[in-house]
Formats: C-alpha cells, sequence, structure tokens
C-alpha cells in the first residue's frame, strides 16, 4: 500500500551519485598524456637553482657555511623523487601535475631572490659592488635559512607563546562574540540597546586600545588576552547577531508546530541556521586576532614571534627577522587551514548550496 | 523492541494513535495593522465547523485570507475577535496536535532526511520513546532510500514528502496544509495529491487544504470553503459527494469545477449555453 504511488515519482531520475558529491569540489582537470612531462619541472628548477648558487658563490667566496647548498641539493633530491614517484604512481599522479607548477614556481622565485641580494649587479661609480638589493635589509636566502636554523629553540619558544597568547585570546573573543551574537539577533531588546555600542566602539582597531590595556592590567599577557579577544569579539558578534536575527520566520513557524519551545528555536534552529554566518565572523575575527597579537607582542608583551621579531630588526639581524615572517606565515596559514577544516566538517551539509 | 518494529512493519503506524478531532471556527475576524497605519481586514467573520476526520479545502482568489485562517488555526497567529476550538479546547498558541505544511517544504537544510522528520519528537523530548517510528514514516512517504541525504539533494516533490512525514511523526489530530503542493509541476502535484489522499485513508487524519487550485480542491476534499476577498468571508461551502477515488475528467468533476468557477466569477464574460461551454470558458479563464 505505502508504495502504490511509488512508480510515478520522477524519483528514478535522480542521479545514483547525490550531486553534492560531485559539485563539492572542483573539478580537476584530467591530466593529458602530452603533458606529463611537467613534473619533472621543479628538479629541473632546484638544478637551475643549484648551478645559478654554485656560481653566485665563485664570483663572492664571503659565504660562511654549506647549509645553503646543501639546502638547495635536499631541494633538488625531493623534486627528483617526486617526479619519480610521479611517472610511476598513477594514483599520485593526478595531485602531482596539479603542484607541479606551483612547486617548481617557488624554486625559481627563490633562486630569483638569491640572484638579487648576490653581490654582483650593482657597481656605484667604480667603486664596491652592491646587490640590487640592499643589505642588510635584504638578506640573501642564505641568511634567512642560517637564521631559522641558528635560532630555532627561540623561535619554536616565541610560536609557542604567541600560540598560547593567540588561543587564549581567540578563544575569549569567540566565546564573548557568539555570546553577545545570540543574545543580540534574539532579543529586540538586547538589540536596540546593544547596536549602538557595537556600530560605535566594534571599528576601533583593538590595537589602538594598547595604552588603557596596558593600565587596567599588570600582567601584559592579559593585556594582550583582552586586546585579542576585543578584536576577535566585534565581527564574531556583528555576523552572529545578523546571522540569528536574519534566520527565516518560516524556520521558526515549522518548529512551533511541530511542538518546539524557546530552547529549540534557539539552540536547535537559530544557531545551525545562523551557522553560515557565524564562520564568517570567525574567519573575519582570526585575521583580526593574527594583526592585534603580533602588534601587541610588538609593544608589550614580552615574548612571543612579534618581539622575536622586534628584538631583531633592532639588532638589524635581517636574517631572521625573514625568519620570523615565515613561522608566522606557516603558523597563521595552519590555523586558518584548521579552522577552514572544521567549517567544512560543520558546514557539510551546504555542500552543492554554496561554492566552496 | 525487535517485536514491536517487527509489528510495524506489517501494518504500519498504529492508527489508535490518531483520533482525529473537529475544529469550530466561530465568528472568526482577523486585522492587520498595514505599514501606512491603516487596519486591514484579512478575515471578516468566519465561521466553519471542521468534522473529524473531514479532508476540507479552502479555495478562493489572493487576498481572502485563507492562508491567514490556517495560521489561526495553526495558533501561530491571533484572531482579533471570535474563536477557535480543537474538539472543545480553544487554540492558545502553536501544538503539536495541529501539524503544518508549507508550500515551500521549509526542511532544515543542516540536517538529513531523517533528522528532519525526527525534529517533532526531539522537540518534545519523546525521541527515545517513538525512534523506531521514525522510519516508518519515512517509508509511508517513500523516502527509505534518501533517509540520510540533505535536503538540498531533494527535488521538489521528495523534500515536500519529507515535510509530509515530519508533519505525521507527532500523530497530530489536525494536519493544516497551506497550499504544500503549489510549487510542483503539474505531473509531480497530481502525484503527491494521491500521495496525501493516501495518507489520510490510512491516517485519517483531519486535514484542511488551502489551495488555489480548484482542481486539487475537488479531487480530494469531502467540502470546499469557498473564500472571497476584501474582507476575507465564507461565501459557500460545498459538498463533495463524487465517489473516490475520483477521476478528474468524469463530467460531473468537470461540472461541479464550472460551477465553482462561476461562484467565484471567473467563469468568463461569455454568455455559456451548455455545461461543456462554460467549461470551456472557464479553461479559458485559468
Amino acid at each position: 500500500m505505502s508504495m502504490t504511488t511509488m512508480e510515478a515519482e520522477p524519483r528514478r531520475a535522480e542521479p545514483e551519485v547525490p550531486p553534492s558529491v560531485t559539485a563539492g569540489a572542483p573539478p580537476r582537470r584530467a591530466p593529458r598524456g602530452g603533458r606529463r612531462w611537467i613534473v619533472v619541472l621543479p628538479a629541473v628548477a632546484a638544478l637551475g637553482g643549484y648551478g645559478l648558487h654554485a656560481v653566485l658563490r665563485l664570483i663572492d667566496a664571503t659565504a660562511v657555511s654549506d647549509l645553503y647548498p646543501k639546502a638547495l641539493l635536499a631541494t633538488l633530491a625531493a623534486a627528483i623523487i617526486f617526479a619519480v614517484v610521479a611517472s610511476l604512481s598513477a594514483r599520485f599522479r593526478p595531485s602531482a601535475l596539479h603542484v607541479a607548477p606551483l612547486f617548481a614556481a617557488a624554486i625559481i622565485v627563490v633562486a630569483i631572490w638569491d640572484l638579487m641580494t648576490a653581490l654582483l649587479v650593482v657597481d656605484v661609480a667604480g667603486g664596491p659592488k652592491l646587490p640590487l638589493l640592499p643589505m642588510p635589509y635584504f638578506p640573501s636566502p642564505e641568511l634567512v635559512l642560517q637564521g631559522l636554523v641558528d635560532d630555532r629553540w627561540m623561535l619554536l619558544e616565541s610560536a609557542y607563546y604567541s600560540f598560547r597568547l593567540l588561543l587564549s585570546g581567540y578563544a575569549v573573543g569567540v566565546l564573548a562574540g557568539l555570546t553577545t551574537g545570540v543574545l543580540m539577533g534574539w532579543f529586540k531588546q538586547v538589540r536596540y540597546w546593544g547596536m549602538p555600542i557595537l556600530k560605535f566602539v566594534g571599528p576601533i582597531p583593538a590595537t589602538a586600545f594598547i595604552p588603557l590595556a596596558m593600565i587596567i592590567f599588570d600582567e601584559p599577557f592579559f593585556s594582550g588576552v583582552a586586546l585579542i579577544a576585543l578584536a576577535v569579539w566585534f565581527p564574531v558578534t556583528m555576523l552572529t547577531t545578523s546571522g540569528i536575527a536574519n534566520v527565516p520566520a518560516s524556520y521558526f513557524d515549522v518548529a512551533r508546530t511541530l511542538g518546539a519551545g524557546r530552547r529549540f528555536l534557539v539552540f536547535r534552529v537559530a544557531i545551525p541556521a545562523a551557522m553560515p554566518s557565524m564562520f564568517i565572523g570567525l574567519f573575519m575575527g582570526m585575521g583580526a586576532a593574527f594583526l592585534t597579537l603580533i602588534v601587541a607582542e610588538t609593544v608589550g608583551v614580552r615574548a612571543g614571534l612579534g618581539w622575536y621579531f622586534k628584538l631583531q630588526k633592532d639588532y638589524f639581524e635581517f636574517g631572521k627577522v625573514y625568519a620570523s615572517l615565515l613561522i608566522m606565515a606557516v603558523f597563521f596559514s595552519g590555523l586558518m587551514t584548521l579552522l577552514f577544516k572544521i567549517r567544512d566538517r560543520v558546514l557539510g551539509w551546504q555542500k552543492g548550496v554554496i561554492r566552496w | 523492541m525487535v517485536t514491536k518494529s517487527s509489528q510495524l512493519a506489517g501494518a504500519p503506524l498504529d492508527l489508535s494513535l490518531d483520533s482525529p478531532t473537529g475544529l469550530t471556527i466561530g465568528d472568526v475576524t482577523k486585522q492587520f495593522l498595514a505599514p501606512d497605519g491603516t487596519t486591514v481586514t484579512a478575515l471578516g467573520g468566519v465561521s466553519l465547523s471542521i468534522k473529524p476526520g473531514e479532508m476540507i479545502s479552502l479555495i478562493g482568489p489572493s487576498g481572502c485570507g485563507k492562508s491567514t485562517l490556517l495560521r489561526l488555526i495553526a495558533g501561530l497567529d491571533h484572531p482579533t475577535s471570535g474563536e477557535l476550538l480543537v474538539g472543545t479546547k480553544p487554540i492558545e498558541g502553536p501544538s503539536a496536535e495541529r501539524g503544518l505544511m508549507f508550500q515551500d517544504a521549509n526542511l532544515f537544510p543542516w540536517l538529513s532526511v531523517r533528522r528532519n522528520v525526527q525534529t517533532g519528537l526531539v522537540a518534545r523530548g519523546v525521541l527515545h520513546k517513538h525512534r523506531h517510528e521514525v522510519d516508518e514514516f519515512i517509508r509511508l512517504v517513500g523516502l527509505e532510500p534518501f533517509a540520510n541525504v540533505y535536503p538540498h539533494q531533494l527535488s521538489g516533490g521528495m523534500a515536500q514528502r519529507a515535510a509530509l512525514a515530519r508533519a505525521l511523526v507527532n500523530h497530530p489530530k489536525v494536519l493544516l496544509l497551506d497550499e504544500p503542493l503549489g510549487a510542483l509541476d503539474q505531473f509531480t502535484r497530481m502525484q503527491m495529491q494521491d500521495e496525501v489522499l493516501r495518507v489520510w485513508q490510512t491516517r485519517r487524519t483531519t486535514m484542511v487544504l488551502v489551495t488555489h487550485d480548484i482542481d486539487e480542491a475537488i479531487y480530494m476534499s469531502d467540502r470546499i470553503a469557498i473564500l472571497t476577498p476584501r474582507p476575507g468571508r465564507i461565501e459557500r461551502v460545498l459538498e463533495v459527494t463524487l465517489t473516490r477515488p475520483r477521476q478528474r475528467n468524469s463530467p460531473e468533476f468537470l461540472e461541479l469545477r464550472a460551477s465553482i468557477l462561476e461562484m467565484l466569477h471567473f467563469a468568463g464574460n461569455g454568455k455559456p449555453k451548455t455545461t461543456v461551454a462554460k467549461i470551456a470558458a472557464g479553461r479559458q479563464e485559468q
């Protein structure tokens, strides 16, 4: 009985694979046989980079260690292994073809940097030869690598302090932002009184509150936490509020006719429905947190990557300055990637609705 | 648990759980404050008695207040005056005993079909007691292969099936249908009409169907209440005596259709001499 009208429904026309499965990731172009040679590009670039550096060393013999040439050789070895594996393994090949040009380009960029910081390009009125990019502000990749290796423990420790501060501030800011956002989104009265404060105070960069924060908190760590939390709080509150306030009224109507009480409406309808908007706030908050973290560490907090950066800059150790930038890049993009992964998991239901 | 579910598989869903209830609508008016400050009367004194287990349609042009009336029965809005009773109890707010289905399925996009269907049980905190019924309701509307799929992966007709299962999961005494098939294409709509009728016949829930489709009203209902706008009033209540299952193109069906068009003043300006000509005039008007 229950199936009698089923055969008429055009359900069988539905594809076997749900549309989202195919719509999720942008289709990776099938590798054509004629383009397989691009997997050797990184190896060619690495060989070129190594050769270039060898020539530069012949001209200027002031280099102190063999670290950089060794790193170049390691890169070359990695690129050769990459090419060999890509040609042998059919499973690895599509992604290898995808990253090969980027891998090669990265090696070439470093080689160009090597060339531009080498002591051979500009000859100032017959005087000493100077590099195209002036020292000490533009250290060679060799110096950056040296700084990275020499100060590895200090960099690691700084990264740990930064991580601790960032995470504490971000957590406080997110918790506060979600709470105020939900309250403001749900209660019109709270929105009425809260919105002017949010609109007035929110746009002020958190870093402008540094002097105030240093007066209020004795401990620099806590002033850092407060500043980062403030920076995160604004976008998270804003987007949570608008997310909750813009949940279609029909969702609430449906839930209420199904017997839902207020708790259910808030936690099982409003918050999940506002989740996409809330995540935008979390991303914006994270960007603001990075900025505030580094500024706070440069000015008040006496630890962390920002502090290390400032210290080395004052000593004119620009190799180490850039080394710390490199660590920041890895550290921040790692956290961003993590947040993206969390969003992919939480908002998996959106796949196919929204282009990622 | 095992024995229970196997019993259910044999005779899907215990009908004794459902006791359909009648509705009394007594001289209900509903006024809105328009944005320009004027008062708009959406319903001007509507009275209607709906019998337990009845399928009744509310039909009329837009602005006649049929959806407003449905929202009042659902308890989502309150009447300006008059009384609304479920059985003998006044309606004070939304309740799980009055299920509602909209033109848009309004499935929660962040929940799978199964979790959408069990929403009512979760909301009332009785999921642990009735979990075994969820799959039965999904089977009742023929969505068992799609139980774990998200709503964006469903077609319009499938989404409405899921919405129907979700509305039924609380064993409502009254099911309110607000143009639930209005957004579907003609063919899917006709299939879904049969689907809703099948559910109605197996479960004997009282159903109030708001529609702007005259054929749908005739095909499905025991009675048709014809509403006219400004202010919304019930012009007439027709008894549909055609035997079920109904033939969409039987002469009696077409005759009833023509007379409804005439009551709604949509029959056309020509002067039809025969029933067939009347019908033709009605067709053009549509």
